[in-house]
């Protein structure tokens, strides 16, 4: 059995931010990675996802995006170098190929159960990532089994499919991504939309994540907020990174052959029901969309910043159809496919710490879990910040938390 | 960006939002409290004519009496040989839709402080006989669309009352009943 006074379980941005926090602190501690630096983004994304946010947005403590490309976004292969260079520059103490079985409380704070023996520790961090698992909704029990049903883990490029038609349920970033390629490889997909975020990738000639980010949208504390439960939950944004900076939304998908129809509802006889509020919730996105605008546009107006920029526009509403389909026939043999693009989850399966509420989620204030001395949460929607599960998100929530868990420290020592 | 979501003293729709922001927040602790059943009982009258009767419910783990009986009557109109006695249960199912959205905006408007001076909601459904009549398998028995109109008159922008109504859709019972399917068991004896 080893020992360490912090134990941060996950080697991605949040874990290796939170390292270089307690380094600078002069506290010990290990970082236990079930696979390499970064594995998430390595192994569990598709081939063509970038990230969603520009290069230049890419900055953790102590080291940034130094490239010739700033309004560029990563590639996976770029994010995982990106990190694992991360790693090396603060010396991040980190255990790689070490998978977690079990961690429980114990007298003096925690003792986690790997593959490759047991650690304690007095302060634990969790930072094994927002997206372990793909959340299937209920509903896809009722598919019929002729159909393939895949998660966006599963998934990596169209040539993986079964030839045919492609249902892609879920219409937030990973869901307009993945509809746009696999429609691009000339398959015929129906999107299902259900609540959904939409926002143009470029505003005013800036990137809507400069804007977000100069705003001081991104970084909203989570005490500021009306609703932090509902703010944790809101959906990703209709975003992609592509070469093109190009703004990818249900009108763009439509034009190119997505059959865009409302939330699925059910899944019976075969039969795919489709909710009739889809022209609601496009309704919702585009007041909210341009609710996010108005705001960009006061904050150059009260700058003086006009000149700086181009000027301010809106974009058309979303199109919807007068008569969107309701119900689509799954054993026709026109759809060969269902991808559950309807969110993901952390695994905590592995945490016996009574920390977890009803629905399985981790309570906590602002990354400092509840009922749980010396136990941390990193990178989840929200958690602090707005960008909080965000890589240019990770640096301030770290810093926040190890004075949290130093102040605890010197405590305990007193 | 979130809009502010302040509760305006000066604004009164009749809405008590402190009350049901407190009723979520118990609700939400004791999620088996937020268990409630509706229900109805229906008698025939005569011909189409049928009479409903609503009193108690079931809602925060017991049985709720209102300590009153609201009757609500159907029947069919004269061009369908019937004696046109009330509104069509369909007419029913519309206003109930309609009521439902309007109290929706009513409370979405005292949450975000804004004076409501008058609602009108209109609705029409299309309905294609064929489906109720069995003359075609293919046509639905019920509602093809449903449109809604509001009309609003309050101290708010354009975009605010769209949102308004918006938010109300996204959090109507009725507005999903009828955009949804719902499992119905109906048995005999």
């Amino acid at each position: 059995m080893r020992t360490a006074t912090t134990v941060i379980i996950g080697a991605g941005q949040s874990g290796l931010a939170f390292s270089k926090e307690l380094a600078d602190r002069s506290i010990d501690h290990v970082l236990i990675e079930r696979g390499e630096v970064a594995n998430s983004w390595r192994k569990e994304r598709w081939d063509s996802l970038q990230l969603l946010t520009p290069n230049w947005q890419s900055r953790l403590p102590g080291y940034a995006y130094r490239g010739i490309d700033p309004d560029g976004y990563m590639t996976m292969p770029a994010v995982t170098r990106f990190l694992q260079d991360y790693a090396a520059h603060i010396g991040a103490p980190v255990e790689t190929g070490t998978t977690v079985s079990s961690v429980t409380a114990s007298e003096s704070g925690y003792r986690i159960v790997t593959n490759r023996g047991e650690w304690r520790c007095a302060t634990l961090v969790l930072a094994n990532g927002a997206c372990n698992v793909a959340v299937v909704p209920k509903v896809a029990e009722g598919l019929p089994p002729a159909v393939t049903s895949l998660t966006p883990m599963q998934y990596r490029n169209p040539d993986q499919l079964e030839d045919g038609g492609v249902m892609v349920v879920g219409a937030s970033a990973t869901g307009i991504q993945l509809a746009q390629e696999i429609q691009a490889a000339g398959r015929q997909v129906t999107l299902s939309v259900g609540e959904h975020v939409r926002v143009p990738r470029l505003y005013r000639g800036r990137d809507i994540k400069w804007w977000m980010d100069a705003t001081g949208v991104m970084d909203m504390h989570y005490t500021e907020v009306d609703d932090v439960k509902r703010a944790r939950r809101v959906p990703s944004l209709q975003l992609v990174g592509s070469l093109e900076r190009a703004t990818l939304d249900l009108n763009t998908l439509s034009r190119n052959g997505v059959e865009v129809v409302g939330r699925l509802a059910g899944l019976r006889d075969g039969r795919a029901q489709f909710s009739g509020s889809l022209k609601n919730l496009c309704a919702l996105a585009d007041l909210k969309m341009n609710r996010l605008l108005d705001g960009i546009d006061e904050w150059v107006s009260k700058a003086g910043r006009e000149s700086e920029f181009e000027p301010a526009h809106r974009f058309a509403p979303t199109r919807v159809d007068s008569d969107p389909p309701l119900g689509k026939d799954l054993t026709d043999g026109s759809v060969k496919t269902v991808i559950w693009a309807t969110g993901y989850r952390p695994d905590y399966s592995w945490l016996h710490v009574p920390v977890l509420d009803r629905k399985g989620r981790i309570r906590h204030d602002g990354g400092v879990a509840l009922d749980a001395p010396g136990l941390y949460v990193m990178g989840l929607p929200f958690l602090r910040r707005r960008k909080s599960s965000f890589l240019d998100g990770a640096g301030d929530d770290a810093r926040d938390l190890a004075d949290h868990l130093s102040a605890g420290l010197r405590r305990a020592a007193a | 960006m979130t809009t502010a979501q302040t509760i305006s003293p000066d604004v009164d729709n009749g809405v008590n939002v402190a009350a049901l922001i407190d009723a979520r927040e118990a609700l939400e602790a004791a999620p088996e409290a937020a268990q409630f059943k509706w229900r109805a009982t229906c008698e025939w009258v005569n011909g189409t004519h049928s009479r409903s009767t609503v009193e108690g419910f079931f809602g925060l783990g017991e049985e709720q009496s209102r300590g009153k009986t609201f009757t609500v009557e159907a029947d069919h109109p004269e061009v369908f040989a019937a004696e046109d006695n009330a509104a069509t249960p369909v007419e029913i199912v519309l206003s109930g839709l309609a009521s439902c959205l309007t109290a929706g905006v009513a409370a979405v408007a005292q949450h975000r402080g804004i004076q409501l001076r008058s609602v009108k909601a209109t609705i029409e459904g299309d309905m294609d006989l064929q489906g109720i009549l069995g003359i075609d398998d293919e046509v639905r028995n019920g509602f093809g669309t449903i449109r809604v109109n509001f009309d609003i008159d309050a101290d708010a922008s354009e975009d605010d009352l769209k949102a308004l109504v918006a938010q109300s859709q996204k959090r109507s019972a009725v507005f999903d009943i009828v955009t949804n399917p719902t499992n119905v068991f109906v048995t005999v004896g």
